[in-house]
């Protein structure tokens, strides 16, 4: 994937979670910011964010690679949705 | 070396049982009847008056690293100090302040301030959304609410319409210019602590917590607890959970839900135990070097939890030195066969499952340490506790090995709830010929353990949480695009059930993928994460009576792969 896409494709994760999961305007949350190990995502709220990223991007991700480590930054994500974006 | 267990010492569960009398816990407590039995006191202030004042009471980590440890005399000095933070704001014995915090060591320390004070603790779950946080609010006619930052905004939202809340305490960092009228900050690490303080003389039936609960209709309900709980609490903590003076014990469940009350917080601390909170997200690598780097010795779990420690397999346990666990024991929802075969594998140890709900407030069916365990049974009942199975048209115990029926409790145990709180008519609705029902379906084999088949209602358990499916169809109803709807639940391998919501939509309204994602949204920003549909199936019609009345059963056994039943009285068959 080329640079700017994924620099975009970050750049809108990062928005819809800042978005739809974090409450504190003062928090600021980065690309790297732990989203599952520091609470800002539960594991029912993580079923939603794949459901975001399955619709945004038209991918299936399997349930076994939904883990909480795959969606613990914007970062880790943006690794998952490339692997299925290339499949 | 091992340590002695409650069964080394009463070698069957006849002998168990036989002279049982909850007197001993009192012994044991030195309490007699008509003294003062303030819990706050007895988590405290008794501790330290034992000797144990320089005790780790509780080793704190939050996320980032953050690390604290209280002693058993820092947590007196916490309650003192929270307590008089109170009374200095008017708040009086009765009154009710709710907890709205993530696992932090300000939740734990003012759940004994405000107990000091002869105040109701409201313990309410962090990640509820504002109309959860609402109806919970306004039934329990809330006077102070406790809170952080993070969670300040859906406060914020609710406060107008809830004029009996006069005060909003933050504890953590706000400028004091963006403070708005009620809201007051509290910072434990500034105040002063105080070393005096009057203790509210609370007496075996004063109140002292209102766990909520869902049913199947109406509202949630407050379970009030009282003061007295703490006998049932401190003797189930200590047999069940086989707590020593040396053990290190971990909680996982958060005090949002009973068992981060009873034996997150009462439980151990009434029998001076050093505990452990971890404050992070879940990831099985995380819990693994918590238990390590603690050397935690008895663990108190969920399947939940339990199963996705499974999922993510045996390897990584081998990453991590957890010889030091002793006892595991799990509760919140049947525990599978399969957990505890896996446990006794991977830790060399089974985990112990554990039968209770809100309304019970302690432990009531178990496996005791020692005892042996038939997997997926969950065990006998603790004595003292007189249990049975009931036929479901007669409410009459089943003598019948492996018959089915509604597992019931005689009332008397310390620790059950006294009702349910402006609402005493459910209440008695939950007894019959003398039994509590208590909404659950198992039955008992030949040898006396029970074995869990479900609910028996349309309440839906998942992770452990229930679940009404009434709230989230109501709330459904106030989405833009939503007709009818019936929410119900459907197989999960994690979770045990999710929630599922089937829609039927309004004119204009078309189904499709960002509609279904936009309702899961709306569902967990306004009640809770657990509530929020993991399954939306849109559909033309919902099954109903011929009187109209939506069918849940029928949707609920389609997704189960159960016989539907009678549907005669369906309408559109």
């Amino acid at each position: 994937m080329e640079e700017n896409a994924l620099n975009e494709m970050k750049e809108m994760i990062l928005k819809y979670v800042i978005k739809e999961y974090v409450d504190d305007d003062d928090v600021e949350i980065t690309y790297e910011t732990p989203l599952i190990s520091s609470g800002y995502v539960d594991s029912f709220s993580m079923v939603s964010l794949l459901v975001f990223l399955e619709n945004k991007f038209k991918i299936k991700i399997p349930p076994s690679k939904a883990t909480p480590e795959a969606f613990d930054s914007v970062n880790n994500i943006v690794a998952l949705v490339n692997q299925y974006l290339n499949k | 070396m091992s340590k002695r267990t409650l069964m080394d010492e009463h070698p069957t569960y006849e002998e168990l049982t036989r002279d049982f009398n909850w007197s001993i816990a009192e012994k044991d407590l030195e309490y007699h009847h008509g003294d003062n039995i303030n819990i706050g006191w007895y988590c405290s202030d008794r501790i330290c008056n034992k000797g144990n004042a320089d005790k780790t009471a509780l080793f704190y980590e939050g996320f980032g690293g953050i690390e604290k440890k209280y002693t058993f005399n820092d947590i007196r000095l916490a309650g003192n100090t929270i307590g008089t933070f109170l009374r200095k704001l008017g708040i009086t014995d009765g009154d009710r302040v709710c907890l709205f915090m993530d696992r932090v060591p300000e939740l734990y320390l003012s759940f004994l301030g405000i107990l000091k004070i002869g105040a109701i603790v409201q313990p309410l779950f962090s990640a509820f959304g504002e109309d959860s946080l609402f109806v919970r609010l306004e039934n329990a006619q809330t006077r102070a609410v406790i809170t952080q930052k993070k969670h300040l905004s859906k406060v914020r939202k609710i406060r107008s319409k809830l004029p009996g809340l006069e005060f909003v305490i933050i504890v953590d960092a706000v400028k004091p210019g963006e403070l708005k009228k009620g809201e007051v900050l509290f910072s434990l690490d500034e105040a002063e602590p105080v070393e005096h303080f009057d203790i509210f003389p609370a007496k075996a039936e004063s109140p002292s917590v209102l766990h909520y609960t869902s049913g199947t209709t109406g509202q949630p309900k407050g379970v009030k607890h009282v003061h007295y709980s703490l006998i049932s609490q401190y003797l189930t903590t200590k047999w069940v959970l086989d707590l020593h003076d040396e053990d290190i014990y971990w909680c996982t469940a958060d005090p949002g839900w009973v068992t981060g009350t009873s034996y997150g917080i009462i439980g151990p601390w009434s029998l001076g135990a050093t505990q452990c909170i971890l404050d992070t997200g879940f990831s099985s690598q995380a819990w693994y070097r918590f238990i390590e780097k603690y050397r935690i010795t008895v663990w108190y779990s969920a399947p939940t939890a339990i199963r996705s420690l499974m999922k993510a397999g045996d390897e990584v346990v081998k990453n991590f030195d957890l010889t030091s666990l002793r006892h595991l024991a799990s509760v919140g929802e049947p525990l599978n066969s399969e957990a505890v075969i896996w446990s006794q594998r991977v830790f060399g140890k089974p985990f112990h499952d554990t039968f209770w709900q809100t309304e019970t407030g302690s432990i009531m069916i178990t496996n005791f340490p020692g005892m042996k365990i038939k997997p997926g049974s969950m065990g006998k009942p603790f004595p003292g506790i007189t249990a049975a199975v009931l036929d479901p048209e007669t409410f009459v115990p089943l003598d019948e090995p492996g018959k089915a029926g509604l597992i019931a409790f005689r009332p008397g145990w310390p620790a059950m709830m006294r009702t349910y709180w402006r609402n005493e008519e459910k209440y008695r609705e939950k007894f019959v010929n003398g039994w509590y029902l208590s909404g659950d379906r198992s039955t008992i084999d030949n040898e006396g353990y029970f074995w869990f088949i479900g609910r028996d209602d349309d309440v839906i358990n998942t992770a452990g949480h229930l679940v009404s499916p009434f709230e989230v169809e109501s709330a459904l109803l106030e989405h833009p695009a939503v007709g009818e709807s019936a929410v119900t639940s459907k197989p999960d391998e994690i979770n045990m059930e999710v929630v599922k919501a089937f829609i039927t939509l309004k004119p204009g309204f078309a189904p499709g993928p960002d509609l279904e994602l936009d309702i899961m949204n709306f569902i967990r920003k306004r009640l809770s994460p657990m509530a929020m549909p993991q399954a939306v199936e849109f559909v033309d019609s919902l099954p109903k009576t011929r009187s109209g009345k939506i069918m849940r059963r029928v949707l609920h056994a389609r997704e189960w792969g159960e016989e539907i039943g009678d549907i005669s009285t369906l309408e559109n068959d």
